[in-house]
């Protein structure tokens, strides 16, 4: 197994990471910032960025609460932009050696940036680099969410300097590089933004583009928010993916 | 407990365990072609939504307001490759001028 998983190890791993974690550190801050903004407090945004430790999901189910939506959607909101680490999870698997603890600690370190990094080709993974990269990228990610917790308190009124306006844009740079491709991996800079995960080889026929699994989410949520409470319809959009379902019958 | 706790509690909990599956539980089985396909397109659907919803609601109505001169300023940054934080910084700006103007 240690032959197979590459030359590259735990140093590389940290090396390869600098620029993105640099990158992470910056999205960290927007996120405290918004979080507080949202009402979620001073404490909460960095134990969320501990523990559940994804861009996007955090900042849906920041946007959420904000809305005035329920906890349980805002959860399920963030849960479902986290569908991807089932199948993402499942790649890295066979290559991460020791016990249940050790596996579970580079579980929890795989996101969308480390996993790319540690990507040795032709389905390949190294767990040395994994671990690496992820703790470098959690440890940026989590001091980002304090300074931009600490930094969001001075700030007032979050609607007058146009942070409502942030979420949104935030989430369009996310989904962009993920209309690119439905067959390869797409980075985000920052804590995950989620995406057209790995087909394995030989390829099955592509699923249906991205682009109009977006289209159709965007038209559900736009068509439910006069008839249902908030969080709702970004909930119901999620079956737009259902698509997905189609051409792989 | 609020509700922004439970939100910690459930997601840092259901995320892991989405991690986790393949690693502890499986053991390197791959998953049905069907189910990845699906699976990758949840994010696209969802993060459009969140922009549709982030841009045009206020509330359970749809608006337009100084939020859409906002993502379509951010919309320009990003076509032209700008860095997240900068898009942010942008949206927020646009925004809060058009605000300042019209209110």
């Amino acid at each position: 197994m240690a032959e197979t998983s590459g030359d590259r190890g735990f140093r590389e791993g940290a090396v390869a990471v600098v620029p993105m974690a640099v990158a992470v550190f910056g999205f960290g801050l927007s996120y405290g910032v918004l979080a507080r903004a949202a009402g979620m407090g001073g404490v909460a945004p960095v134990v969320m960025s501990l523990t559940t430790f994804a861009g996007s999901a955090q900042f849906a189910a920041a946007s959420v609460l904000q809305a005035g939506g329920a906890a349980a959607t805002a959860a399920l909101s963030a849960l479902m932009l986290n569908a991807r680490y089932l199948p993402i999870g499942v790649t890295v698997a066979p290559w991460l050696e020791g016990g249940f603890w050790s596996r579970l600690l580079h579980a929890h370190l795989t996101v969308d940036e480390s996993w790319v990094i540690a990507a040795e080709g032709t389905g390949r993974w190294n767990p040395r680099v994994l671990l690496a990269a992820g703790m470098g990228l959690w440890i940026a990610w989590i001091l980002g969410t304090l300074g931009g917790v600490l930094f969001g308190n001075v700030i007032g009124d979050p609607t007058r300097l146009g942070l409502d306006a942030a979420f949104p844009a935030l989430f369009l740079a996310l989904l962009v590089p993920q209309l690119r491709s439905g067959e390869r991996v797409t980075m985000v800079a920052g804590g995950g933004g989620g995406g057209p995960v790995f087909l394995p080889p030989p390829p099955p026929p592509p699923p249906p583009p991205p682009a109009i699994a977006a289209l159709l989410g965007a038209a559900i949520a736009l068509a439910l928010t006069p008839f249902t409470p908030a969080g709702v319809p970004i909930v119901a959009a999620g079956a737009a993916c259902l698509i997905g379902l189609r051409r792989h019958g | 407990m609020s509700a922004v706790w439970i939100v910690v509690i459930v997601s840092g909990i259901g995320t892991l365990a989405l991690k986790a599956t393949g690693p502890v539980l499986l053991g390197g089985k791959p998953l049905p072609d069907r189910l990845t396909g699906v699976v990758g397109l949840l994010g696209p659907a969802l993060l459009a939504a969140l922009v549709a919803i982030g841009t045009f609601a206020d509330g359970q109505r749809l608006v337009l307001d100084g939020r859409v001169l906002g993502v379509g300023a951010a919309a320009v940054a990003i076509r032209f490759r700008a860095p997240v934080l900068l898009v942010v910084i942008i949206a927020a700006a646009v925004t809060a001028t058009a605000r300042a103007l019209t209110g």
